[in-house]
């Protein structure tokens, strides 16, 4: 119970009150389907069918929540000092791109030493790529949102130049893209899934954040300064570095994405890496609350939604944008159901309920 | 996820099942839709939607001929990234809707195709686009592609005959081998017209940029260039542009002369109706077939678009006439001597490269007569 909130009072609302939401929007989403044309409980049993169903869905669902977990920590955990960083896109690209230089450097090492460099270097660059977010908000008093956003265009164009000048490989003629890092250096799946290795580090990531940001000092200071920063200086907290760290390990969150789409996924750095992972783990990492931990279940039931989308159009005749309608629709409600919290007598103590997370409440 | 977890009441349930005129066999049948046996399932994924005026409307196209095609069912999924999403995509279509033949219809597809063709060896794969199948790759994958610049080089005879200034436009998207080959005919094309016939490239840079595209068809349109043609995937906003600037325009991959009434020429178009039925077919008659499939013209894989009001009897006849040259395979757009567009001998002369040629996979230079360059 401690995971979710102080109290079992707590923890029943910080369950409660997303599964509320979470069925009002399937209630509104099943309204629209119908409008649409399909019918509401086989679009219900279809995406239950094609993201849960079978162990062939739940791989496909856990395949394609694997990049939203890293992705989704880097809106997260900035979010615990009051920032909103949306740069988890650019991030991805460049710690790719450092990913496939790393491994190219690196020709006659061994395949361990090459898989530790690749992420390492993944790591790095992401966590500088988003630590310049935090940097030029720290120093310059440079929104970190805007900044954020826009490195994930210059991500974008840097490796546009990159594929197409410097990095090119000549033999892959018809779509620019960098050299390969090497079918050996590729990590492979999890033995007995179809799934690859980034789902272990999206699941490790996020739980050794959550101990950091929960459990440490370091995520205890965190959190003064996203309740109050003048309260936090006042208190002698180092806001400047917290930013900064916090940052940093948001981007390398990021980057490791990155390097599991480059060694575990494309083997070489293309417009292929540019498909929106950045964007919905801001989604993701909304709906969980800015908690790392919650960043899990949040990411598998999105990449289910993903998951069945498909099954959506071949089996309703509905077109692909009906799944972005469902998350816009989750995400609304999800939002819209934000200040419901701490206004229900029912998870009312006599006492004041402690807060959970970053949110700052009023006692009732 | 079912709503009556949610706490709605059973009338609430059977109101909404109502109103949405549907009855409840469909929430039953889909675990039996596998394995209604001997029906021929057809799965086909898309990079971007269906009807984008392009590329993919091209592929969807193809699909519904086959549609129509007695015992055979087709499922699609548009919008699918070129990533691991494309394998669970192809994945999901084999084993929850039995489809043994995929059309993978994105260049980015690929390397995906090859790892799931490799793990379903009974399913048939092919790949849409410029690749090399090599000993080694499965056995059970193939590609299929056009030689769209035939159509472009008949494409530019119409534009050489039609244009008033001899200036012609070309938006491109990244100066990739297949663009260069396509705007190289196209001004070929024209300049059997009138030899000082002129073709400006702008390369945008991406396969979807409708903003840019436009501002490259203001721009050109400005300079004076009276038809516009492209190589992106969704010519939508190009077309639209240029007949909202009063100037021709020519299409690509689709017809789009519903976009243009006044100003559409003709356009270098994929039949993929053609090529997609066949494969269907041959499947069915239990025949094999080439591991890449090429053609153009002749082969009935391209074509162009009726010609528009603008287009004048003269330029009709001779275009026909060299349709009917490519046709009987009597004609070869790239023979020598041939110079590119900084002077420097390409194809020297006595000699030509047949369409099937490889080495005009490889084009990386501009023909005379091209302002631009190959680095975008």
């Amino acid at each position: 119970m401690r995971l979710l909130g102080g109290s079992p009072r707590g923890a029943a609302e910080a369950l409660t009150i997303p599964a509320g939401a979470l069925a009002v929007s399937l209630i509104l989403f099943g309204i629209f389907v119908a409008l649409a044309g399909a019918n509401p409980l086989g679009v219900y049993e279809t995406i239950y069918s094609g993201a849960f169903g079978s162990w062939f869905s739940w791989q496909n669902t856990l395949q394609r929540a694997t990049p939203l977990m890293l992705t989704a920590l880097c809106t997260a955990l900035p979010a615990r000092l009051g920032l909103v960083v949306i740069g988890a896109e650019g991030a991805l690209i460049i710690g790719a791109l450092a990913t496939v230089a790393i491994a190219s450097v690196l020709p006659g090492a061994s395949h361990w030493t090459v898989i530790t460099a690749m992420m390492l270097a993944g790591m790095s660059a992401g966590g500088l790529w988003v630590g310049l977010a935090g940097g030029l908000r720290y120093y310059r008093g440079v929104n970190e949102t805007i900044s954020s956003l826009l490195l994930n265009y210059i991500a974008i164009a840097l490796m546009n130049h990159l594929v197409g000048g410097p990095m090119r490989d000549p033999l892959v003629l018809h779509r620019p893209s960098s050299w390969h890092v090497g079918e050996r250096n590729m990590i492979g799946l999890i033995p007995g899934m179809d799934v690859h290795w980034g789902l272990v580090f999206g699941v490790v990531g996020c739980i050794v954040t959550y101990v950091l940001m929960q459990h440490t000092v370091f995520g205890f200071a965190a959190r003064i300064v996203g309740g109050n920063v003048r309260a936090a200086r006042m208190a002698g907290v180092p806001v400047g570095r917290l930013t900064l760290v916090t940052c940093l390990i948001a981007g390398a969150a990021a980057g490791l994405a990155g390097t599991t789409e480059i060694a575990a996924v494309h083997g070489r750095a293309s417009t292929s890496l540019v498909v929106g992972y950045g964007y919905t783990g801001i989604l993701v990492a909304f709906l969980a609350r800015q908690n790392p931990l919650a960043v899990i279940p949040v990411a598998i039931l999105l990449g289910g939604i993903d998951a069945a989308g498909g099954l959506l159009q071949r089996w309703h005749d509905l077109p692909d944008a009906t799944v972005h309608v469902m998350r816009g629709i989750i995400f609304l409600v999800i939002l819209a159901s934000e200040p419901v919290y701490g206004r229900l007598r029912v998870f009312q103590q006599s006492v004041v309920a402690p807060s959970n997370g970053a949110v700052p409440r009023e006692a009732a | 996820m079912i709503p009556g977890h949610c706490g709605i009441s059973r009338r609430a349930v059977l109101k909404m099942m109502a109103a949405a005129g549907a009855s409840t066999a469909t929430v039953s049948q889909w675990p039996r839709r596998a394995s209604s046996a001997s029906r021929l399932v057809v799965g086909a994924a898309y990079v971007g939607p269906k009807d984008d005026y392009g590329w993919n409307q091209g592929h969807a196209q193809g699909v519904t001929a086959v549609k129509k095609i007695d015992g055979v069912k087709v499922v699609e999924e548009e919008n699918v990234p070129e990533t691991v999403q494309v394998q669970k995509t192809m994945e999901s279509m084999i084993s929850l809707d039995g489809a043994s033949l995929i059309f993978a219809t994105s260049f980015g597809y690929w390397e995906h195709m090859l790892k799931v063709a490799a793990k379903y060896p009974k399913v048939q794969f092919l790949h849409g686009g410029p690749t090399v199948w090599k000993e080694g790759m499965p056995t059970n994958a193939g590609s299929y592609n056009g030689f769209i610049d035939e159509a472009q080089y008949i494409a530019g005879i119409v534009a050489g005959y039609t244009s008033k200034t001899g200036k012609f436009g070309f938006v491109g998207a990244k100066p990739y081998p297949a663009s260069l080959r396509n705007i190289n005919s196209f001004t070929l094309g024209a300049r059997t017209v009138n030899p000082k016939a002129m073709t400006q490239v702008i390369f945008t840079g991406d396969w979807v940029l409708p903003v840019k595209e436009a501002e490259a068809v203001n721009s050109l349109a400005d300079q004076g260039i009276d038809v516009v043609t492209c190589h992106v995937d969704s010519p939508k906003v190009v077309i639209e542009t240029a007949e909202k600037r009063g100037i021709f325009s020519s299409g690509y991959h689709v017809n789009q002369s519903t976009l243009a009434p006044k100003g559409y020429l003709t356009g270098a178009e994929w039949n993929w109706e053609k090529v997609y039925t066949d494969y269907v077919n041959w499947l069915r008659e239990g025949k094999s077939w080439p591991h890449m499939r090429r053609g153009g013209l002749r082969a009935g894989i391209v074509r162009n678009a009726p010609y528009g009001p603008a287009v004048s009897e003269k330029a009709r006849k001779q275009a026909d006439d060299a349709k009917a040259k490519f046709t009987d395979g009597s004609f070869v757009i790239y023979k020598g001597p041939m110079k590119d567009n900084t002077g420097k001998t390409v194809i020297p002369a006595g000699k030509s490269y047949d369409a099937t040629d490889i080495w005009l996979e490889s084009m990386d230079w501009l023909v005379d007569g091209v302002r631009g360059s190959t680095r975008s």
